[in-house]
């Protein structure tokens, strides 16, 4: 310090100090023993209890596992065997059931020889999704993810070609309205674009669906909607409303936060409809009431109308959902993107739902998550749910009759990779998403 | 009192005022709920004005230039901008707002987008201006803000006053007619307002007509021509800054004055 100094201040820093690093004490494993499992009595006594629970568990469980039997033809082969190797009054997992029935599991009852068609859409799926999933992905491989969902449908249920490709003319004519149309007025061009299409399904899929199969009939093997079951229905009921569900739910939360009086009711009274009944009720309306409201003699799909009543449910949830992401977000977001002259479009897509949908990241993917548990429910439709439908079908085999903890050992693994991995998605993505201080 | 001063010599070659009306208020009234926010506004602002409004906390006064945009709805009287009157059409106001730029106070950039994006989102997506040609024009306005190093980096990675140049910045790729800036300094560290009223002067040097609600008095002395005292939803006094600060009218005026340059 310099004399200078001394004389007027009491102090002066000249030099700065530099960080150091931490003490040795705040990092290692017996630090982090001592802090979170022995700091005190209390935490030492609780630790000794969980220990001793989780012992409990362990070995009350391990020998079950441990007697496994893997090749047996029925229940009683599995006690033989086990008896055998243990002696008497032992007790063990018997997964030979599961490597004998694994393809209902997985298929229900889906025609074996067919088994390719589903392993496609599988596959296929992961392609389709990709690029969705990981945007530094070519951008062009989005047109097979847009034209994915027919490919699924087709080779699925099988059947003509031809019924699946006008499904997509008609599309294909709703967006040419709409570019077309889209200068002259936008609700002109909305409402031709609605219209056009399903004049063109009601009345001119008919007689070109004749027309083009007299000519070229191409066609697949067809499997009924009463062959699905097991992961297969859950998989195709799950992904349909996942992907169905999210830009309903994105509608519905911007119709609820409508100021037009009409949109905003419609909205409410929809979301908190759902939201009050059962998903069970809404699937014994599927399989039991719809039909009634359709013109006789209309065969619509009991997978198709379960997956649309699964849709608009979890629709309802995403909804509400995004609403919370909306109302997170500032006022002054929705102010500059108005004071830049965009319009309400514009707006919500470029400025308010990619941050409004961030912030709902977690919320939407356990909404998923739930969706695609509760697709089980369908077993009380009479559809082959991987959970209950399928293990009582076997158990009323007589040579499986008694098994009961193995199925459910055994989908629950694979309900839980399916969603350990959709979780473990939405954190890869909220953390690719991070904006502040990188 | 204490004379406001700014340490900056400032041209006045650009800063002429034409006799061409920017903005023109005739009798605006204006309401939130039961209470009279704004009470029998008359306003007019011709072309290269730079106004800077000033009052208490409450006056209205940012509600005001909030309805020059049509951020705030007013329930009577007229408001019309560049010669197109606010009404409830949404052509009208789409088109006031593409010429109108604002400031915030809280700086309000898109937290998702980059700082050339949040640049170039306007011109491209309301002004349909080609890509390129709107990244150039913002990277001519980041440097005329002095931050185009910056361009590639999110707006929660800049300092405060680093994002209200930005937000200067963003509202300039729009070639905006008139500015309005809604207390652009006030949330800012002192350190940081310099830089943002420097970049301010500079536009005020290039003849923009400016409304500038802020309490820098320092910065309404150097370049504003006229300015406004609010108080209760009123216009209490305007004049030009010279007259104002050494020789206000109003009693309202000459406290308000005393407790902001008094200390």
């Amino acid at each position: 310090m310099s004399d200078t100094h001394a004389q007027s201040t009491a102090f002066v820093r000249e030099t700065m100090l530099p960080a150091k690093p931490a003490p040795v004490t705040q990092t290692g494993a017996v630090r982090w023993l001592r802090e979170n499992l022995f700091s005190g009595p209390v935490n030492t006594a609780l630790t000794l209890i969980g220990l001793f629970f989780v012992y409990t568990l362990v070995t009350h469980f391990y020998p079950w596992f441990r007697h496994s039997v893997w090749n047996a033809n029925s229940m009683a082969e599995c006690r033989a065997a086990i008896t055998a190797s243990f002696g008497d009054g032992a007790t063990g997992a018997c997964w030979a059931m599961i490597r004998e029935r694994w393809h209902q599991f997985i298929f229900g009852f889906y025609p074996p020889e067919l088994y390719w068609r589903p392993i496609a859409v599988f596959v296929l799926l992961f392609v389709a999704l990709a690029p969705v999933l990981f945007t530094h992905l070519p951008r062009i491989l989005l047109c097979f993810s847009v034209v994915y969902p027919l490919v699924a449908i087709w080779l699925l249920w099988g059947g003509s070609i031809w019924p699946v490709t006008m499904v997509a003319v008609g599309f294909v004519l709703g967006w040419l309205m709409l570019r077309l149309l889209s200068g002259v007025g936008s609700i002109l061009a909305i409402v031709a674009a609605v219209v056009v299409p399903v004049l063109f399904w009601v009345f001119a899929v008919g007689p070109l669906d004749d027309a083009l199969t007299s000519v070229l009939p191409l066609a697949i093997e067809p499997v009924a909607s009463d062959r699905f079951g097991g992961f297969l229905l859950a998989i195709t009921i799950g992904v349909g409303g996942i992907v169905m569900s999210l830009p309903l739910g994105v509608i519905l939360a911007l119709g609820r936060q409508s100021n037009m009086f009409l949109i905003k009711t419609f909205s409410v009274i929809f979301i908190e409809f759902i939201r009050g009944v059962p998903l069970i009720t809404l699937l014994f309306v599927a399989s039991l009431l719809l039909n009634y409201f359709l013109p006789p003699g209309t065969n619509f799909d009991i997978i198709l109308r379960v997956m649309i009543l699964v849709t608009l449910f979890a629709a309802a949830y995403i909804a509400e959902v995004i609403r919370g992401g909306l109302a997170a977000l500032p006022r002054g977001q929705y102010e500059a993107a108005d004071a830049l002259g965009l319009d309400y479009w514009k707006a919500q897509r470029l400025i308010i739902l990619p941050q409004a949908l961030k912030i709902s990241i977690p919320g939407i993917v356990s909404t998923f998550i739930g969706m695609f548990k509760d697709t089980t429910l369908v077993t009380f439709v009479g559809l082959f749910d991987p959970l209950k439908g399928i293990p009582d079908f076997i158990r009323a085999d007589f040579n499986w009759k008694g098994i009961y903890w193995e199925p459910f050992i055994f989908v629950g693994t694979i309900f839980f990779i399916l969603n350990f991995s959709m979780s473990r998605y939405s954190m890869y993505l909220e953390r690719k998403l991070k904006r502040d201080h990188r | 009192m204490t004379e406001p001063h700014f340490e900056r010599d400032i041209d006045r070659s650009h800063m002429q005022v034409s006799d061409e009306i920017a903005i023109q208020i005739n009798k605006m009234n204006k309401w939130y709920g039961q209470f009279h926010v704004l009470r029998d506004i008359d306003l007019t602002v011709n072309r290269g004005e730079r106004i800077v409004i000033a009052g208490p906390s409450g006056s209205g006064k940012s509600t005001l230039i909030r309805c020059i945009n049509r951020l705030e709805e007013h329930q009577s009287g007229q408001i019309i901008v560049d010669g197109t009157e606010l009404t409830s059409d949404l052509k009208n106001i789409d088109k006031v707002r593409s010429e109108v730029g604002m400031v915030f106070q809280h700086f309000n950039l898109f937290p998702h987008l980059t700082i050339l994006e949040n640049c170039t989102l306007a011109p491209i997506w309301v002004r349909k201006v080609p890509k390129k040609e709107a990244e150039e024009t913002a990277m001519h306005f980041l440097e005329k803000v002095k931050i185009p190093e910056q361009a590639h980096k999110y707006p929660g990675m800049l300092s405060g006053g680093q994002q209200q140049r930005v937000a200067i910045a963003r509202s300039l790729c729009m070639k905006p007619r008139i500015m309005l800036f809604d207390e652009p300094t006030s949330a800012l560290d002192p350190e940081m307002i310099k830089e943002v009223l420097d970049t301010m002067i500079e536009l005020a040097e290039e003849g923009m007509t400016m409304l500038c609600v802020t309490h820098e008095m320092g910065f309404a002395q150097a370049v504003a021509n006229r300015v406004i005292f609010m108080d209760q939803g009123q216009i209490v006094e305007q004049n030009n800054p010279h007259d104002f600060f050494h020789n206000p009218q109003s009693d309202r005026t000459k406290l308000f004055l005393s407790q902001i340059l008094g200390h």
